[in-house]
């Protein structure tokens, strides 16, 4: 990387998260004058306004991209319309153990003079939470589901190339057109999509003003500066922010940064999930980069040193923090924005171009937490990107992960999409499939299978409590088949998936109607020609997705029940449900048996993996198809980002060994450890799930660097990716495990029966092989770096 | 001669054979990802084997004391024992297992298992067969190795005819040490052979593995002249034939087939005790000591400089 680069990454990772309390005054001072005194997009794009027009700008040395969402790099604003923190939430910010963020102790004081009194009961989170029945309170506090939008706006969506073509002005053109489409009409619904578009307008506007203060603040900077190269520098920044966004860019530098000020503009409005993300950044690229080479204005140098300043940006932006529990225990504050290579161009042909490559060597080079990237993968992407990608892979940071383009567009299109569409679309956030600048595709919450197995088991009363959660399905000691277990969880399942659904409504309610998003609206079809919301319908597709948790150990349960209960028929339900209820204590045998004796998911044993489909099919039919608030389908998504480890923890004992409170699996992985027969036949074991007709799903796969040398290891890893792919898998990420992770085997090896190394010139498990060959390839792996 | 120093003779297949390992996505036995499946049994007696469970042809019990819970199961599962045998030990076989596997299928935490099930030509090639999208994707396929696979030749044979009928590329991982007749038979049917070429000293050999070495090199010149695609693999053991004369000889020998050849090293590695522990026998034999990394790049040099393609796995293979 150039030192330019170099210098700004340096700053960007010793730069210190902290809370800036600036845009809450701001907004605060907005809402004072003027709620009450507009509808509602319009006071959310005067405040848009507001904010563009009055906060702190920042313009750091050596930086090429410019503008931050707070007044300096890794200063993060809260949000106060949606939830506001409290004094409290403020302090645990400050000195939590994990990820911390910097809160001054006079900006608390400000906070809980100016900020904190006004929102008092209007939060929309409040707001909400006094809306939901009683039944929604109970699951959600028993650990059946979570809540997406209850601190964060719904966003989850992604850029299509539409910016590249046209700037706000061009885009206010068509709002006009629009506008006089309404015509003189003046019914409720038609005045509602005149304000939506006057909204859209003065959104347009304000990040053209954002914009232009940049241009006149670089202006001022090189007036002052006085080494040359660098005033040249800040003069042409000045000309770039003059030009976009309110005008389509010229070149690969404009293309940039009028991404980055659509990507500020859409992380102040709103705390939406996953940020903002370019998408299919180097098909966007692409031509702005040939065109530089072509008339001699960029050089691969020059442009990859634009990519590098770009990549840095997203990394000075963490996750808006939240409040609460949440506040004290996340230590996440990575924002999942995630770029896509690769992949598809919207008449079906290979993406991968030159900016491909350029975008690979960054990502390998600067290794960043934030952009998020992945590969797309498509029967059509070139050997030669695939094996290079698997290079980056290899070196262990975790990314970029794979999916297959294939699948995606196979998925979109399943779910209503145009082809077309479905192919300038891709994944975001962690694995979900999208139609970049299409859709809203929002993800509600994680729900909990196996907490459901849980309450089939005692009749639907948690055992935690002792409260009945769910309906009576039965006393598990009278269940005469598996049959009957699987038919009360699907009861049960049924029962919450309902719950979750009504309570959805009322989030979803909430934000069209007091958190419309102006700004993102500009940018998502179908908004401006149908003068709504992307809160409240107006892309041109309409999801909302249910995640699925724990399908490995929900599936190992079931598959332990029957082949010791009915099967083997060494065990009762009655003795079954009283060794979960001890957590094992005096059933250290059974609880053997149950982990070591029992077909598993992850195998390729089609006795478990059959169960796990069953699963997979009844949840499914519970959630897909099922109509949301905002005239779109509800369908399901299988992962678990860290949801595993929470939904562990308020569940006891399970039938497949699993003791109270453990993890549970993560994603459609089996359960830690329970995978024996290594990666392909984890592999075909998790395509038996019909991923086609989900959102996405989220495998990981555990290998040790040993495995992947030399040419042999890119060889293994195309073998197993295309294999995969070639089965309709959706997603895979290669996990290079750790020598701390190989310790970690070495101390728990039930957890960790699955992990294969590379021995010497052959391969084996690593909990299969001897304590001194352990310590010494431990020795390796902690030498042979990441 | 004794027994297991006989070239194998043919004892058939009727009840099938016992494999005692099918190592899923294999990437160091011939091309692409593969699946090994490990035939019981074996004619050699190698002094640094690190796979005692492959040489006797039958059922054993081996036993991870580590992972005992002491529950008692397999003494009251043991037909035999009255509840009187061990629990656990390596002396816990007074001499009247018959290798039942009963005491392995009640032990809850697979602190008991039995190796080598017997199994048939069809259903254990339908179960290779479960990873072709992976061998598809990577140009692999299905690899026999043992024990010496072809002390069942024709077992093996079917088993090579199947997969080739189901189009799976196949390899067999051979010390060569069987009759022409047989290694020809098995030649024909198989696409690589990986081929053992551990000493060209016969004293050296015998003294190390138990047996001659003249059937076996008499055997890869024929398969080489034949046309065989070979891979010949040098297992690199420090002490036995690593002394540079060897080496110049090996690679003289090598050369002077008729076709050419890629050459692997493998690095002898210590990684068997615990296994012979665990089979209550004892062994290794000797103790030898792996190569340095040093020791193998000079080794792989050397044979490089009698213009070998010499690969080290882990390396384009």
């Amino acid at each position: 990387m150039s030192d330019r680069v170099a210098r700004l990454r340096g700053a960007s990772l010793a730069a210190e998260p902290s809370i800036s309390i600036e845009r809450a005054l701001l907004l605060t001072e907005l809402y004072r004058a003027d709620q009450g005194r507009w509808p509602a997009p319009l006071l959310r794009a005067r405040a848009f306004h507001h904010l563009c027009a009055r906060k702190t700008l920042y313009l750091g040395p050596d930086e090429l991209i410019v503008g931050e969402r707070g007044p300096a790099p890794k200063a993060t604003p809260t949000y106060p319309e949606i939830t506001c923190h409290s004094v409290a939430d403020l302090e645990i910010l400050g000195s939590r153990p994990l990820t911390s963020y910097r809160v001054a102790a006079a900006d608390i004081e400000r906070y809980a003079a100016e900020v904190i009194p006004y929102w008092r009961g209007r939060t929309l989170r409040e707001c909400a939470l006094a809306e939901l029945p009683a039944e929604w309170h109970a699951a959600y506090s028993a650990g059946v589901f979570t809540e997406f939008m209850e601190q964060r706006a719904p966003g989850h969506t992604v850029a299509d190339g539409k910016i590249y073509r046209a700037g706000m002005v061009d885009l206010q053109r068509d709002i006009d057109l629009a506008l006089a489409r309404l015509g003189e009409a003046d019914d409720p619904a038609t005045r509602a999509r005149r304000d939506q578009l006057r909204a859209m307008r003065l959104a347009a506007d304000a990040a053209i003003v954002f914009a232009r203060r940049h241009a006149e603040l670089a202006r001022r900077l090189a007036k002052a500066e006085t080494e040359p190269v660098r005033r040249s520098e800040l003069e042409r920044i000045a000309e770039v922010c003059d030009r976009v966004p309110a005008h389509p860019p010229r070149d690969f530098h404009e293309a940039l940064q009028a991404y980055w000020f659509v990507h500020l503009g859409v992380i102040t409005e709103l705390n939406g999930w996953d940020a903002f993300n370019p998408g299919h950044l180097d098909q966007h690229l692409g031509p702005f980069y040939e065109r530089g080479l072509a008339d001699g204005s960029l050089t691969r140098e020059r442009a990859k040193e634009l990519l590098g300043c770009f990549f840095v940006k997203f990394n000075n932006h963490p996750a808006p923090p939240k409040v609460g529990v949440t506040a004290a225990e996340s230590g996440t504050y990575t924002d999942f924005a995630n770029i896509n290579l690769g992949g598809l161009t919207r008449d079906g042909r290979d993406g991968v171009n030159e900016v491909s490559f350029l975008l690979l060597e960054v990502i390998d080079e600067l290794h960043l937490l934030q952009p998020s990237n992945n590969i797309q993968v498509s029967a059509a992407t070139p050997e030669p990107f695939l094996r290079a990608a698997l290079g980056v892979v290899r070196k262990g940071y975790g990314f970029p992960s794979l999916f297959n383009a294939d699948a995606v567009v196979a998925e979109l299109v399943a779910q209503g999409k145009t082809v077309e569409d479905a192919r300038e679309g891709g994944t975001s956030g962690c694995v979900e499939a999208g139609a970049f600048g299409k859709e809203a595709y929002i993800l509600t919450g994680y729900f909990n299978l196996p907490k459901l197995l849980e309450l089939a088991l005692h009749d639907g009363v948690d055992p935690r409590t002792g409260d009945r959660l769910g309906p009576r399905t039965g006393d598990p000691a009278g269940f005469g088949s598996l049959d009957e277990v699987f038919a009360a969880w699907r009861a049960q399942v049924d029962h919450f998936v309902g719950v979750k659904i009504r309570g959805n409504h009322v989030w979803e309610r909430a934000y069209a109607e007091t958190a419309p998003a102006p700004f993102l609206s500009l940018l998502i079809d179908d908004c401006i020609a149908t003068g709504r919301d992307y809160n409240a319908g107006g892309a041109r597709y309409n999801t909302s997705y249910i995640q699925g948790v724990g399908i490995g150990s929900l599936t190992d349960s079931l598959s332990a029940i029957g082949e010791h209960v009915f099967t083997g028929r060494r065990l009762t339900m009655a003795e079954l449900v009283a060794a979960l209820d001890a957590d094992f204590a005096g059933h250290e045998p059974l609880r053997r048996r149950l982990l070591d004796r029992t077909p598993k998911y992850g195998n390729d044993d089609d006795r478990a993996d059959d169960l796990m489909v069953r699963c997979f099919e009844a949840f499914h039919a519970a959630v897909d198809g099922r109509p949301n608030g905002r005239g779109g389908t509800y369908h399901v998504d299988m992962l678990p980002t860290t949801c595993h480890v929470y939904f562990g923890s308020v569940i006891g004992a399970l039938p497949d060994g699993r003791r109270a409170g453990r993890p549970l699996s993560e994603g459609i992985s089996p359960v830690q450890g329970a995978d024996r027969k290594g990666p392909t036949a984890v592999f075909r074991s998790a395509a038996k799930m019909d991923h086609l007709r989900t959102g996405g799903t989220l495998l990981n796969q555990k290998l040790t660097p040993g495995l992947l040398e030399g040419e042999g290891g890119i060889d293994l890893l195309a073998g197993l990716v295309r294999g995969y792919f070639g089965l309709a898998g959706h997603h895979v990420q290669f996990n290079v495990v750790s020598a701390d992770t190989l310790r970690a085997a070495q101390a728990d090896p039930d957890a960790h029966r699955g992990l294969i190394v590379r021995v010497a010139g052959y391969s084996d498990y690593f909990c299969d092989i001897s304590r001194e060959l352990q310590d010494e390839i431990i020795e390796r792996t902690e030498h042979g770096g990441g | 001669m004794s027994d297991a120093a006989r070239p194998a003779a043919d004892p058939g297949h009727a009840h099938g054979v016992a494999v005692f390992n099918i190592q899923r996505c294999s990437v160091h036995d011939g091309p692409g990802i593969r699946t090994t499946v490990f035939l019981k049994g074996c004619p050699l007696r190698c002094d640094w084997c690190h796979n005692p469970e492959s040489l006797d042809g039958e059922p054993e019990v081996a036993i991870s004391g580590e992972r005992c819970i002491a529950c008692g199961a397999c003494v009251d599962a043991c037909p035999e024992s009255g509840g009187v045998r061990p629990a656990r030990g390596p002396d816990w076989d007074d001499g009247t297992c018959r290798r039942c596997g009963a005491c392995a299928e009640a032990c809850p935490g697979e602190a008991r298992e039995l190796i080598g099930e017997p199994r048939a030509v069809a259903e254990l090639v339908a179960e290779l067969e479960r990873d072709r999208p992976f061998f598809d994707a990577s140009g692999g396929g299905v690899t026999f190795s043992g024990g010496e696979p072809l002390c069942h030749p024709s077992f093996l044979a079917a088993c090579l005819e199947a997969c080739r009928e189901r189009g799976l590329h196949t390899a067999v991982d051979t010390s060569g040490f069987a009759p022409a007749r047989v290694m020809r038979e098995i030649a024909r049917r198989a696409d690589v052979l990986l081929y053992d070429l551990k000493h060209l000293d016969p004293e050296a050999h015998r003294r190390h593995t138990g047996v001659d070495n003249a059937v076996i090199l008499d055997n890869l010149r024929e398969l080489s002249a034949g046309g065989a695609e070979l891979w010949i693999r040098f297992p690199l053991v420090p002490g036995f034939n690593d002394d540079p004369d060897h080496l110049d000889a090996l690679a003289a020998f090598v050369g002077s087939l008729p076709g050419r050849h890629p050459v692997f090293v493998l690095p002898y590695h210590a990684a068997g005790a615990d296994k012979w522990r665990r089979l209550g026998k004892p062994g290794p034999p000797v103790e030898h000591r792996p190569p340095t990394d040093a020791e193998l790049a000079a080794v792989a040099e050397r044979l490089r400089s009698h213009d070998l393609d010499v690969r080290l796995t882990g390396d384009d293979v």
